[in-house]
């Protein structure tokens, strides 16, 4: 990718938590970024899929500038962010959109749509009330909650959980940013409701050239959605593809593990049982040695993948995959 | 649908008193199900599918407006049962529940192996605690857990092996009926699919009858012979699994159906617009119809349930 296109870059991002046992003993780190290496282009869409516990909320929250890295650092626009720069990070917080997962508890209950949305305007110094009150009309028409002036004295309880979504989009875009985070925003939403928000992402994200990363555990919903995928497994990408790419050509065991286990609708599935590995994922505290998955990992090769952490190994042009069992095969082709 | 059915629900209703009005959670269930078989009831949140296990188990809130129909579990209509005779004689001893989050359900300050055997010991169903400590290991191993953990605490569990110790619970009496309330809807993939696994294995090897309420579709193909679909408080379309996940009868069933995604296939995804109606006041005719494609003027009157060979779909179209 060309510098220009870039719109944010990660290098070697690592945010670890310290644990301390009656809030003075060291007693060790959660580590729950370690080592993320990745790119995101201008108006690009890229789901970042893992279990819970993998980090991938911690990976959003440390680029919304919310947690200071521990090591590492991530480029946005050319710039490098310093989280002890107030300044640079107001600025830089003007141009992130963040839709979180849990819209009622996103919403100041006490505010109205209205004040919802005026603040990030006051804040930012949007300082002409007719302006304001333009921006504020234009964001619900974006995220059509229509007609505007029935929504705008509603209180976040008198909306339902879809209409709040909406509100928490709305909100987002409202300072036009570059950027939207959302973090699982339709995982407390129903099925019927979840297609309409996640088409209303996709349609400001191609309207506004805004790029989305979205934080998700629900692997079948990133097919419609994005046009990258990066899998996450103990603090780590563990592999990174085009969607297309990943969900039919999958080279991770763990990935393949992942896609086995999603069940589309179907009758046959009742007759038969499904493959899983069995284990638990890893403890960050005290990670497993060499490749992350090893202890489950069904394809394991004794004496490498328990001891020594794989590269990130180039298959094709932009499908990237951590994993031994791709070593030989890329040095041959390299050579 | 077979007429020797093991569990019969008949006009089942259900109504909360609220400082709004009368909320009409589950309003006129019917349903009949065979030993042995999956009934698979999917619904959006808000549709009654909860109630409707509270229903069927009589466990209920106190601010019950009307609660009556018919639960017919093996021949024996358990309605007209006092509380004391339904919690000794039905409750836990022939259906058993596995509750929604079951994983935060457990008691945090007892260890796993009381928890698991209470069960057995309150409804007298062993003659000693070794007796029942058997039953709880025999329990354990049905659904993969390590003996060893029985002497833990909840806290030391993860989530699914707390939702598994949930699942053994409602197994240890060896209930005729388990009802399971979105048993995976916490859980990770992985961990998801790891527990269909079992609950497979447990129809497959005891011939359990499972009432699975779920919203999770995709999931609930995993283990369903028999799909229900309720919206707002009724049921609207009932059929073989077979045949519902091919092809889908009921407007709202064909438009839910389209709104699943699937991983391995393309297809154009759509959702349903508007919103579910209030279950304070809900339309006279068919509740679907202010959302329905298909909807024209007899909509206006409540539907009954049309038989299309076999299923049951409560929507004019079909009369």
């Amino acid at each position: 990718m060309s510098d220009n296109s870039v719109l944010l870059r990660v290098e070697d991002l690592h945010t670890w938590f310290e644990l301390r046992r009656f809030g003075f003993f060291r007693i060790g780190h959660v580590r729950a970024v370690d080592g993320v290496n990745c790119v995101l282009g201008r108006g690009e869409a890229v789901a970042v899929v893992g279990e819970s516990g993998c980090g991938k909320s911690t990976l959003a929250r440390t680029i919304l500038g919310l947690y200071t890295p521990t090591k590492g650092r991530i480029v946005f626009d050319g710039k490098v962010l310093d989280t002890k720069d107030d300044k640079a990070m107001q600025a830089y917080r003007a141009q992130v959109g963040y839709v979180q997962q849990d819209p009622f508890g996103a919403l100041p209950p006490f505010m109205d749509v209205r004040r919802i949305l005026d603040e990030p305007l006051v804040i930012n110094g949007v300082k002409d009330p007719k302006e304001r009150d333009a921006r504020i009309r234009q964001a619900l028409e974006d995220v059509r909650l229509t007609p505007v002036d029935d929504f705008l004295g509603k209180f976040p309880h008198q909306l339902s959980g879809g209409q709040q979504q909406r509100l928490v989009i709305a909100r987002a875009i409202i300072l036009k940013p570059k950027l939207i985070v959302a973090d699982e925003p339709v995982s407390m939403l129903d099925a019927s409701v979840r297609v309409e928000i996640l088409q209303l992402l996709r349609r400001l994200q191609e309207a506004y050239g805004i790029s989305i990363i979205y934080i998700t555990h629900d692997l079948s919903t990133v097919r419609f959605f994005s046009e990258r995928i990066f899998v996450m497994y103990g603090a780590k990408i563990i592999e990174q593809a085009k969607t297309r790419d990943l969900l039919d050509n999958p080279q991770h065991p763990y990935t393949r593990a992942l896609l086995n286990a999603i069940p589309d609708p179907d009758p046959d599935n009742a007759h038969r049982f499904r493959e899983v590995p069995g284990g638990e994922p890893p403890s960050l505290m005290n990670p497993p040695s060499g490749c992350r998955f090893h202890p489950r990992c069904p394809a394991i090769i004794r004496g490498k993948c328990d001891a020594q952490i794989p590269p990130d190994l180039e298959l094709e042009p932009a499908h990237k995959v951590a994993c031994w069992l791709y070593a030989d095969n890329v040095q041959r082709e390299s050579a | 649908m077979e007429t020797n059915g093991f569990l019969h629900v008949e006009d089942l209703i259900l109504h909360f008193r609220t400082a709004a009005g009368t909320v009409q959670a589950v309003d006129g269930v019917n349903f009949q199900l065979g030993r042995g078989r999956t009934l698979v009831i999917i619904g959006e949140s808000g549709s009654g599918k909860s109630s409707l296990a509270k229903a069927i188990l009589r466990l209920l809130p106190r601010n019950v407006q009307t609660y009556r129909g018919k639960v017919i579990l093996n021949g024996q209509d358990v309605m007209p049962l006092s509380e004391e005779r339904f919690r000794r004689e039905v409750r836990w001893t022939k259906m058993a529940l596995v509750p929604q989050a079951a994983q935060n359900s457990l008691n945090p300050v007892l260890r796993i192996e009381d928890q698991v055997s209470e069960p057995l010991i309150t409804h007298g169903r062993v003659s000693s605690k070794e007796a029942a400590m058997d039953k709880v290991r025999q329990a354990f191993r049905l659904v993969g857990l390590p003996v060893d953990f029985l002497t833990r605490y909840p806290f030391e569990l993860s989530g699914g092996m707390r939702q598994r110790t949930a699942i053994a619970m409602a197994l240890v009496t060896e209930p005729d009926l388990v009802l399971l309330d979105e048993p995976t809807s916490a859980l990770d993939v992985l961990t998801q699919a790891n527990l269909m696994n079992v609950l497979k294995r447990i129809k497959k090897e005891f011939g359990t009858t499972f009432v699975l309420i779920t919203h999770d579709i995709a999931t609930a193909s995993d283990l369903a012979d028999d799909v229900a679909v309720m919206y707002a408080g009724q049921i609207v379309e009932r059929s073989s699994a077979d045949r519902f996940y091919r092809e889908p009868l009921h407007p709202y069933s064909k438009k839910l159906m389209a709104s699943v995604p699937a991983l391995k296939q393309d297809k154009q995804l759509e959702f349903i617009p508007g919103r579910p109606p209030s279950l304070i006041n809900p339309p006279k005719g068919c509740r679907f119809a202010d959302r329905c494609p298909a909807r024209f003027a007899r909509c206006a009157e409540d539907p009954p349930p049309a038989t299309v060979d076999g299923r049951q779909v409560k929507c004019w179209l079909y009369h």
